[in-house]
């Protein structure tokens, strides 16, 4: 009654404290660890517990086997744990990084992306003369009015249709997104059915290498270029605008993108557009606009990965359970004997967990390794917000595999705890005249 | 089957053991259970009841919308019975996060879909109320509908005629959709293409997809050709499709659903492997004299080899089963506690067999060594403890 009690305060503690530890921010990890040390090295108790260990430790080689399903089971843990956070990392990393804070995209007010969006022709002289927009150095304002073009292409993977994105740009499109770098070819004349290619676009469709050509609504274009940005624009198709407009009869534009004049630009130009009662538009940083895009799938992968990792760690605690009480209960004269030598609870309880954490620690840096090996820059694409395929790459970041650890640790804390408790209650006669 | 006692006691020898296995085994099929119905679910936009229908959709691209003007000319194919279509509206309720499909449709289009159910009371209700509209049950549910509610549904793509971007449309009619798989669909909200046409600012006469329902099922690909051929050349060139390939095509671009399923499972059965591997060669380990015993009373190699084969079975069924079941009772409470927003099937039957056939195998893999050892045992050195 008395162990269930103590067992009892015991779990909701080790609830609480891992709550906290997950939380916990890497300095005061740090301090911990630094701590748990000095008490190691300086106290008695604490050097006994170390010399505990060390027999322990020292015996894990016999046990490979059954100390592999603690390494392996955490690998696999903290592996699709990272795994998954680093898919909704990297498709996170890929939107912010497009756009900037010095341009703005207009919209029309109420629709939440470009493939919802009107801003008729009338309106660019319009929004050109508002107050806000830089001007180039031959004295015109920097604007591009711009519309996008969802069309099907073959993709490479297996052939079959998916949604590519076709960006329609104004004659300062380029200067607008000075991040956008030719890599190969050249870019597309105004006028002429010309198309430059996004990298990523080259990567994830067939058909669309430079000097090929591909029909569009019935028109024969040439891929004339290929474009490097390092972000979202990185899976579009390039053209002008006119002439893609053309092409689809569409009298009208999507959006307009602007080039914001000095520090409080954008202020000046949201102040002028909602004093024109003509424009009914959004105005945001380009940088909003695509940052925003990523927030809902993002939040979806990393609740998903949680829930998945926590059933998976689940799974782990009790293997790893399993494992330490084996070693436990096949040591239990060694150990005791050494609580007959005078070791006491709380060095027997610290070896053992030091033993399991050490697996722990083993285990994680396995998986997230992997996980970095494998997933590391690994390409893979999605539907994005204007129903055009995105292709980003899995971003296996520091943060993401010190949080693997940190889980991985976790998982140790519980497999041990339990094990060491009942190490440390062994009957001393009793474990010492058993077999 | 009359052993079935001996291998039950010799698993529950070790109860720590075993129950801490288990527990591993659970939390393993859980997760399959979960992400297999998931997988399945969403790689199967339509049943076989579904591919008596086409999808006809503009082959340049997804947004592009198809003339009206066409639905004469597909009505007139042979082989056609009848043709519905829609329109996509792309509305948002309250907060753009909160999405959920919108469309508006053809007077016929509910009757396309015997598959849903709707009171016939409501289904006159909602024909004969020109800004009316249909939603599924999940979706009245999430959003606290009633019948007789006005939803005022904010345009992102089309405003009304005035420049405004409300559109209040008053639910007439609740349908449910039977099938646990695809109760996903029960997500959506309908309301009549004709207002939508009269109303809105930007396009008229235009209709996002025709849906074609076939008089013989064999003839997909014939009448799809023969749409097809009718706007070839034009500027709103077809793609005709089955119901069933066009979803696909669709959830496909979203991610490789199967491919990151697989991937995880993988992880997690390998894990498995290796954790129950260890449990049974414990558990043989431990009881090598006992085996030892029962082959000196007469029980033959390979009855010995079955006893422990049949254990580690056992031990994964077992886990396996709870596992499944658990996601089964599980899966509809998630569903049910994010109020619709989230929506899990059941576990399905496709799962159930898959499932067990992994126990099966996994259960005989991790006995095969151990049961091995146990078969070979030389009686003497075994009671003799070498």
């Amino acid at each position: 009654m008395k162990n269930f009690l103590v067992n009892f305060a015991i779990i909701v503690a080790l609830a609480a404290g891992l709550v906290g530890w997950i939380l916990l921010p890497w300095y005061a990890v740090l301090a911990l660890a630094v701590l748990v040390a000095l008490w190691l090295l300086l106290t008695r108790s604490g050097r006994l517990a170390l010399a505990a260990a060390k027999v322990g430790i020292a015996g894990l080689p016999q046990r490979w086997g059954a100390s592999s399903v603690i390494v392996v089971g955490i690998a696999g843990v903290v592996g699709v744990l990272v795994a998954m956070l680093a898919m909704g990392e990297g498709f996170k990393a890929t939107l912010n990084r497009t756009g900037s804070d010095d341009s703005a995209i207009i919209l029309r007010g109420g629709s939440q992306a470009e493939t919802n969006s009107v801003i008729t022709r009338d309106q660019v002289p319009l929004i050109s003369s508002l107050d806000g927009i830089a001007r180039g150095s031959d004295g015109k304002p920097l604007v591009s009015p711009e519309l996008s073009q969802v069309v099907n292409l073959p993709s490479r993977s297996d052939g079959t249709d998916a949604n590519a994105q076709i960006r329609g740009v104004g004659p300062q499109g380029w200067t607008l997104r000075p991040e956008l770098k030719i890599v190969q070819g050249r870019k597309f004349g105004p006028g002429l059915r010309e198309l430059v290619v996004g990298q990523g676009a080259m990567r994830q469709f067939r058909g669309i290498e430079v000097g090929k050509s591909v029909m569009f609504a019935n028109q024969q274009w040439t891929v004339v270029g290929e474009f490097a940005s390092g972000d979202s624009h990185d899976s579009e198709l390039w053209a002008d605008a006119d002439t893609l407009a053309s092409t689809y009869n569409r009298q009208a534009f999507q959006s307009v993108t602007v080039k914001l004049e000095g520090k409080d630009g954008f202020r000046k130009l949201k102040a002028a557009l909602a004093a024109d009662p003509r424009l009914k538009l959004d105005v945001l940083t380009t940088r909003d606009y695509y940052s925003k895009q990523s927030e809902g799938l993002e939040k979806l992968i990393k609740i998903l990965g949680t829930v998945i990792g926590t059933i998976m760690a689940i799974g782990a605690v009790f293997g790893a359970l399993n494992t330490m009480y084996a070693a436990v209960a096949g040591r239990a004269r060694e150990i005791a004997t050494l609580r007959a030598l005078g070791f006491r609870g709380l060095p027997v309880v610290v070896a053992v967990m030091l033993e399991t954490m050490l697996l722990a620690l083993l285990g994680g840096l396995l998986g997230a390794g992997i996980a970095w090996l494998i997933f590391n820059g690994y390409e893979v694409s999605t539907l994005g917000s204007n129903f055009s395929q995105v292709v980003f790459q899995f971003r296996v970041s520091p943060e993401l595999l010190w949080s693997g650890l940190k889980w991985a640790l976790g998982i140790g804390l519980v497999g041990g705890l339990f094990p060491a408790l009942r190490a440390a209650r062994l009957p001393v006669t009793v474990a010492l005249r058993a077999a | 089957m009359k052993y079935l006692h001996l291998i039950w006691a010799a698993l529950f020898r070790s109860k720590t053991r075993t129950m801490l296995t288990l527990l591993s085994v659970v939390a393993a099929f859980l997760l399959f259970g979960m992400l297999d119905s998931v997988r399945v679910a969403f790689n199967s936009g339509g049943n076989l009841a579904g591919s008596k229908r086409l999808v006809v959709a503009s082959r340049l691209s997804i947004t592009q919308m198809l003339p009206y003007s066409l639905l004469p000319q597909v009505e007139a194919v042979p082989g056609v019975k009848r043709v519905g279509y829609a329109a996509w509206f792309g509305g948002i309720y309250r907060d753009p996060k909160n999405f959920f499909p919108n469309f508006s449709v053809s007077p016929n289009y509910f009757d396309m879909y015997p598959e849903y159910s709707l009171p016939p009371a409501q289904k006159a209700a909602f024909e004969a109320d020109r800004t009316g509209a249909i939603v599924g049950e999940s979706l009245a549910k999430r959003n606290g509908w009633k019948l007789g509610d006005t939803v005022p549904l904010q345009a992102t793509i089309f405003p009304q005629k005035d420049g405004s971007n409300a559109w209040p449309l008053k639910i007439d009619g609740i349908f449910t959709v039977k099938d646990a798989k695809r109760k996903g669909e029960e997500n959506q909200l309908w309301f009549h293409w004709k207002y939508f046409d009269e109303a809105n600012q930007y396009v008229n006469g235009r209709v996002g997809w025709y849906i074609v329902e076939l008089a013989d099922v064999n003839q997909a690909d014939r009448v799809g050709a023969a749409i097809d051929a009718i706007s070839a050349n034009s500027d709103h060139e077809t793609k005709t499709q089955t119901e069933e390939a066009f979803n696909q095509s669709f959830a496909k671009q979203f991610a490789d659903i199967g491919l990151i399923v697989t991937a995880i499972m993988g992880a997690v059965f390998f894990t498995l492997l290796l954790l129950t591997g260890n449990t049974m060669a414990q558990a043989v380990r431990e009881r090598i004299p006992e085996l030892a015993v029962m082959k000196t009373i007469g029980f033959s190699n390979r009855s010995v080899l079955w006893l422990v084969l049949a254990e580690s079975m056992l031990l994964v069924v077992l886990g396996g089963l709870i596992g499944l079941a658990l996601a089964a009772v599980l899966m509809p409470i998630v569903s049910a506690g994010s109020g619709g927003m989230i929506q899990l099937p059941t576990v399905l039957p496709q799962t159930w067999l898959l499932g067990i056939a992994l126990m099966l195998v996994i259960g005989a893999i991790v006995g095969a060594l151990p049961a091995m050892r146990a078969m070979r045992l030389n009686i003497v050195d075994a009671l003799a403890g070498r």
